[in-house]
């Protein structure tokens, strides 16, 4: 066992104190001092898959985009289209780089006619708001240069909170109100809680139904205390890594980067190019896209009891290195070892049976259908 | 949990149970909390021969993997078989059936590089203070 090394000055969210009173593990991510467990991992996740638990995700980028051209200003920097978002809702968005490689995949929030919110990783909120702020600065061929956006960082002010799992929003109508509950999958609104506003939307990182929720630092603190009071277990980054890899979700940084692109890793969805926007990338995913890729983002699962697949082991068909697992962990749902990685086209296929290097172990593995867990596969227990 | 001294503990966190001339292995409460749930456990086999200090296998948590290092030289007897099916037992009762491998040891002289329960609790509660991180 090694100690962490010591991190330099990480920052804190507006809710460290009330973490480490609740015996929180902290450990530093992404420049932040963030708790990885309070209860333990497995019992984190299991409160989410079968109740309700609730993460501080403060560290996450958040960026107001507002203005009459704020969403023309926006889809010069996203791969999506996010001009065609109607109000009050939310998609899955890409940001990439003139090669097509992904930079950051933010999500995207439409609140009215002229404001957004983007919410991306930590470890990229300067990244991807400088290309914002580039985007909204930039004329370019095809559009005219955008005026009067104005680009609004409100990470330090504001805190963010994930409430997730079945009985999730049972929870929010009883502490928020029934319009919560009402909310449609990618939904988002405005509400007043203890007088401050309240951003909600239907959305998450788990596989479950879930809400996530910006506000002021103030009502972040009332309403993370209120949630543990009725019961939500409070969860860590342990269990947002396991629900998310169970879920099969890209982690940025693992699963995806600039050396990957949205068409390899299965998020061709989120590139919208019957439009005439320049964004940045257009011109490379246009090509990637008609050429076609050579590897795909797989699902892998282990043969239980054989070992846990982690980031970085090698991936072999028979004696031939085949490829490399990007994200790697034990799924408590499943209670064997799961896996994401590339791979040749023609072992991208289900049933498809490999081995992985586990540190010098062979640990057999097959291709599986992605998620490896969904809501429904789960025990509903409110 | 009470860090039982009826055995001694090595400063990579296993204990040492001393019964005639085999030794029982396992790690510490400490340990399998700093580890969290642990989901696999990677033993050496009967017959493998033991050196004091040195990698005998590894444990896997949902978090992390760690390896196992051997706090005396000497034989595996048996691993306890009942890990494969419930590795959580480390979790659960790591100074009972929680345990690793039994080894028939070499020299009993190696426990005097090892730690009483006393000094293992001092030397915790100095480690727990170096890992802690603060803003």
């Amino acid at each position: 066992m090694t100690a962490m090394p010591p991190a330099d000055t990480p920052r804190c969210t507006a809710l460290f104190d009330l973490h480490e009173r609740q015996g929180a593990r902290i450990v530093p991510f992404a420049g932040w001092a963030m708790p990885v467990q309070y209860r333990g991992i497995v019992d984190e996740h299991n409160a989410v898959r079968q109740r309700a638990g609730v993460f501080d995700v403060s560290h996450m980028g958040r960026l107001f985009v507002v203005g009459t051209e704020a969403g023309m200003a926006l889809r010069r920097a996203l791969t999506f289209n996010v001009t065609r978002l109607p109000e009050g809702q939310g998609h899955y968005t890409l940001m990439c780089n003139d090669d097509g490689g992904i930079v950051d995949d933010p999500y995207v929030y439409r609140l009215d006619a002229e404001r957004f919110l983007v919410v991306g990783n930590a470890v990229n909120a300067g990244r991807v708001r400088d290309n914002i702020a580039a985007a909204i600065s930039r004329p370019s061929v095809t559009n005219e240069p955008v005026t009067s956006v104005e680009l609004l960082d409100r990470q330090e002010q504001t805190v963010m909170l994930a409430v997730q799992g079945p009985a999730a929003a049972g929870y929010m109508s009883r502490i928020i109100g029934p319009e919560v509950a009402a909310l449609e999958h990618r939904a988002c609104t405005e509400l007043p809680y203890l007088q401050y506003k309240l951003f909600v939307s239907r959305t998450g990182y788990t596989g479950e139904d879930g809400f996530e929720l910006v506000t002021s630092p103030e009502a972040g603190r009332a309403l993370w205390r209120q949630l543990l009071a009725e019961g939500v277990e409070p969860c860590g980054l342990g269990a947002r890594d396991t629900l998310r890899l169970e879920a099969a979700l890209a982690l940025w940084g693992n699963d995806i980067d600039e050396t990957t692109n949205p068409y390899e890793a299965g998020l061709g969805w989120v590139v919208s190019l019957d439009d005439d926007a320049d964004f940045t990338g257009r011109d490379a995913l246009g090509r990637i896209k008609e050429r076609g890729v050579d590897r795909k983002l797989v699902c892998l699962r282990a043969e239980p009891r054989a070992g846990v697949l982690r980031s970085g082991n090698e991936l072999y068909r028979n004696d031939d290195r085949v490829g490399t697992i990007t994200s790697g962990g034990f799924s408590p749902t499943l209670q064997t070892s799961i896996a994401m990685a590339y791979l040749p086209r023609d072992l991208a296929r289900y049933g498809a049976e490999l081995h992985a290097d586990v540190r010098g172990r062979r640990v057999p593995v097959t291709v599986v259908r992605r998620p490896f867990v969904s809501h429904k596969s789960t025990v509903v227990n409110t | 949990m009470t860090t039982p001294n009826d055995r001694r503990y090595s400063k990579e966190h296993e204990w040492l149970l001393l019964t005639g001339d085999t030794a029982r292995i396992g790690i510490t409460d400490y340990a399998q909390d700093q580890l969290g749930d642990i989901v696999y456990v990677d033993l050496p086999e009967a017959g493998a021969q033991l050196t004091q200090f040195e990698k005998m296998g590894e444990i896997e948590s949902v978090k992390a993997v760690s390896e196992l290092y051997a706090p005396a030289s000497g034989e595996v007897i048996r691993t306890n078989d009942a890990l494969v099916e419930k590795p959580e037992l480390v979790n659960s009762d790591p100074y009972g059936d929680g345990w690793l491998v039994e080894i028939r040891i070499a020299d009993t002289s190696q426990l005097d590089a090892l730690l009483t329960a006393e000094d293992y609790d001092a030397f915790t509660a100095s480690e727990q203070t170096d890992e802690a991180i603060r803003p």
